[in-house]
C-alpha cells in the first residue's frame, strides 16, 4: 500500500478544538510540516498565545510554552538567549500581536530575534466571542462595534506585515492566506522560509497569514473564504515585504 | 575569600552571577539601574547573557521564557517597575517556573518617590498578581545578608520551582559596606526535566503552562501549588530574634528599618528597659511562630515601617490579641529616625494607651 498523504509528525494527536471551517488547523499543518521538513522539530520549542491558538501547545509535537496575552515575543527571546542553538517560534493572533502585544513583537524586531514569528491574522477577536480586533476592517461590524468599524472613532485597521518589515532588524516579512490550495502551498513555502531565516542566523522573520473566521463573521466556511479575498485581501495585500536574499 | 567593599545593587549583581546565574533581563529605574549596570558589564564575561528589554513587562516574560528553559535566570527593579512585573511573576508561579526578582523598593503609590520603601510589604507578601500563588520572600538587612539570600534565592528557586523574590529598599541598594562573596552551600535540587530545551528526538515533548481550562484539573494543580507552598512555610522560615523572654517591649522591623530600631534598642537599654526584637528575614513565609516567645513581662509591641502599616497586619496574627501593637511609621520615601521610636519605646514601657 502506498501512502499518498499521512497527517505531519509535527502534530499531536490531540483532536483541534477549532470551529468547522476556521483555517487554524491548516496552518498549524503548515508550520509542523515545515518544522519536518527543515528537520528540526527535535530542535523546535514553540511559544503559544492567548486567544483562538491558547491550545497550541497541545497540537504542535515539540517542547511548547504558554505565554501571557501578547508576551510571546518576550518569551521566545528568553528561550532563545538561553538555548541559542534551538529553533524557537512563536504562533499568534491579531488581539495577541497586533493590540496587546504590539511592543513585543516591534523589540524582537528591532532586536533582530532570531525566532520565528506566526502571525494568524482574521480580522476579531474570536475566542472571547467576536470582537472588534485591531486588524477589523473599517466597517466591518463586531460585537464592540455593532455599527461597523468607524474610522473616526477608532483609526483604521493595522498592517503589521508593512510596520514589521520597516524594522531593520527584521530580515523576512510575508503576507500569505490560505483560501485555495495554490495560496497555501505559497504560505508553506513563506512559513519554510521564515525558519529557514533564523536557521541561517539571519535576523527576525515573521509570516502573516490571513485567515477565516466563520463562526465570528456569521458566514459558512466557503462565504467566509470569500469575504476573506473581497475584504481583506484588498486592504492586506499579499506578497513578500522583506527577504533576507540568499537563495531568495 | 576576602572582603570587598560594595554597593549593594552591584553586589546583587556580583552574588547572582557567582550563584550561576546565566540571563539577566532588565530595564532602568531608580534605585535599583546599578544592578543591570553591574550585569552589563560583569555576566557576558562569566560566560552568560544579559539584555535590556523594552519594558518591565517583556522582562519579566523573557524571564519566563529562559527559566522555563531551565536557565537560571533574574530580573530587577524597583516599586513601580516591579507593579508592572506582576502579571508575569504570577504566570511564573502558576507555571512553576524558577527564578530570582529582586525589588529595591521605593516610597509610592504610583510613581512616588526615588527615596527608600518598604510599602511593597502587601505586594510581595500577599501575591500582587492574580490568583492564590505565594513567592518566597527573603529582606536583607545588610549588604552581606543580601549577597548571601540572592544565593540562596536561586538554588530555592530550582529547589521549590517557584520565583523567588528579594525585597530590599533603595537604602540597601545605594549604600556601601563590605561583603564576602562566600561560595554557597551545595544544595540537592531536582532535575530540571519539565523544562523545554528540544526533545532531541529522546523524549516526548513537555510544556511549560500555567493554563488549565478544567476546573477539576486547575483545583488539582491548585492544591499540588498548596503544599508547595505548606512546605515552605514548614521549612523556609528565616528571622532574627532576641530578648523576647523579658522584654517590656518588642519591636518588629526588617530590612533597613531594623537597624535603626536596634540603634533605638540600645539606647532604651541604656534607659533600662527591656526591648527584645524579632526582624523576619523572610517576609513571607512569615516568623508567626516566634511571638510566642515573647514573655508575660511585655506590655506591646511596636512594630516600625517605611510604609503605611503593612506588616503590622503579620504582627497582629502572629501576636494573636494578646498584646497591643503600636506602630511607628515612615513613608514617602523618608527614614524613620533611632529618637522617635525611642520615644515611642519609652510610651509603651511607661504603659501607653
Amino acid at each position: 500500500m502506498t501512502i499518498v498523504y499521512e497527517k505531519s509528525k509535527g502534530l499531536t494527536d490531540v483532536p483541534f478544538h477549532y470551529c468547522p471551517g476556521c483555517t487554524h488547523g491548516v496552518i498549524h499543518k503548515l508550520v509542523a510540516e515545515s518544522l519536518v521538513e527543515l528537520g528540526v522539530l527535535d530542535d523546535a520549542i514553540g511559544v503559544a498565545p492567548v486567544g483562538c491558538s491558547v491550545l497550541a501547545y497541545k497540537y504542535f509535537n515539540c517542547d511548547m510554552q504558554e505565554a501571557a496575552h501578547g508576551r510571546a515575543p518576550a518569551v521566545a527571546t528568553g528561550i532563545k538567549r538561553a538555548l541559542p542553538d534551538k529553533v524557537v517560534f512563536t504562533y499568534q493572533g491579531d488581539g495577541d500581536l497586533a493590540s496587546i502585544g504590539t511592543a513585543e513583537v516591534v523589540h524582537a524586531a528591532h532586536r533582530g530575534e532570531k525566532i520565528t514569528t506566526i502571525f494568524v491574522n482574521n480580522a476579531i477577536y474570536g475566542m472571547t466571542g467576536g470582537q472588534m480586533a485591531p486588524t477589523t476592517l473599517v466597517g466591518q461590524k463586531t460585537t464592540t462595534s455593532p455599527f461597523g468599524r468607524d474610522e473616526a472613532h477608532c483609526g483604521k485597521p493595522i498592517r503589521i506585515s508593512e510596520m514589521i518589515a520597516t524594522i531593520d532588524g527584521a530580515k523576512f516579512v510575508e503576507r500569505v492566506t490560505v483560501d485555495t490550495p495554490a495560496n497555501i502551498r505559497k504560505a508553506k513555502k513563506a512559513i519554510k522560509r521564515a525558519f529557514e531565516c533564523q536557521l541561517k542566523g539571519q535576523g527576525f522573520a515573521l509570516v502573516e497569514v490571513l485567515s477565516s473566521c466563520p463562526t465570528n463573521w456569521g458566514l459558512t466556511p466557503l462565504k467566509a473564504l470569500e469575504w476573506l479575498r473581497d475584504n481583506m485581501i484588498p486592504y492586506y495585500p499579499l506578497g513578500n515585504f522583506k527577504d533576507f536574499g540568499e537563495g531568495k | 575569600m576576602a572582603k570587598v567593599l560594595m554597593k549593594g545593587n552591584e553586589a546583587v549583581g556580583a552574588a547572582a552571577i557567582k550563584a550561576g546565574c546565566k540571563l539577566f533581563f532588565g530595564y532602568p529605574i531608580t534605585p535599583s539601574s546599578e544592578i543591570p549596570e553591574y550585569i552589563s558589564r560583569a555576566l557576558p564575561e562569566a560566560g552568560g547573557v544579559f539584555l535590556q528589554a523594552e519594558s518591565e513587562i517583556a522582562a519579566i516574560n523573557m524571564v519566563y521564557g529562559a527559566g522555563g528553559a531551565g536557565a537560571r535566570v533574574m530580573t530587577a527593579s524597583s516599586s513601580p517597575g516591579i507593579s508592572l512585573k506582576q502579571e508575569g511573576i504570577t504566570y511564573c508561579a502558576g507555571a512553576e517556573i524558577p527564578c530570582v526578582i529582586v525589588n529595591m523598593m521605593r516610597g509610592g503609590p504610583g510613581l512616588g518617590s526615588i527615596q527608600p520603601g518598604q510599602a511593597d510589604y502587601f505586594q510581595a507578601t500577599r501575591g500582587g498578581g492574580n490568583g492564590d500563588y505565594r513567592t518566597l520572600c527573603y529582606a536583607p538587612a545588610s549588604i552581606q545578608e543580601l549577597v548571601d539570600y540572592v544565593m540562596l534565592a536561586f538554588d530555592k528557586a530550582d529547589y521549590y520551582r517557584n520565583p523567588v523574590l528579594i525585597c530590599a529598599d533603595g537604602m540597601i541598594g545605594q549604600i556601601m559596606e563590605a561583603v564576602e562573596l562566600k561560595d554557597p552551600e551545595p544544595m540537592e535540587l531536582p532535575p530540571k526535566d519539565w523544562a523545554t530545551t528540544g526533545t532531541g528526538g529522546k523524549r516526548k515533548p513537555v510544556v511549560v503552562n500555567s493554563l488549565y481550562l478544567q476546573a477539576e484539573e486547575l483545583q488539582e494543580h491548585n492544591k499540588h501549588l498548596i503544599e508547595k507552598y505548606k512546605l515552605m512555610e514548614e521549612n523556609e522560615v528565616v528571622y532574627e530574634a532576641f530578648g523576647l523572654e523579658d522584654a517590656e517591649v518588642v519591636c518588629v522591623a526588617f530590612g533597613t528599618t531594623s537597624r535603626i530600631v536596634k540603634t533605638a534598642i540600645k539606647q532604651a537599654q541604656a534607659k533600662g528597659i527591656k526591648v527584645g526584637m524579632i526582624r523576619p528575614i523572610t517576609l513571607w513565609p512569615f516568623p508567626y511562630d516566634v511571638f510566642k516567645e515573647i514573655g508575660d513581662k511585655a506590655k506591646g509591641i511596636l512594630t516600625v515601617e517605611m510604609s503605611a502599616g503593612q506588616m503590622i497586619d503579620d504582627v497582629k496574627i502572629g501576636i494573636a490579641g494578646r498584646l497591643p501593637v503600636y506602630f511607628n511609621g515612615t513613608q514617602g520615601g523618608m527614614v524613620p529616625t533611632p529618637g522617635s521610636i525611642l520615644a515611642d519605646i519609652e510610651k509603651i514601657a511607661g504603659g501607653a494607651k
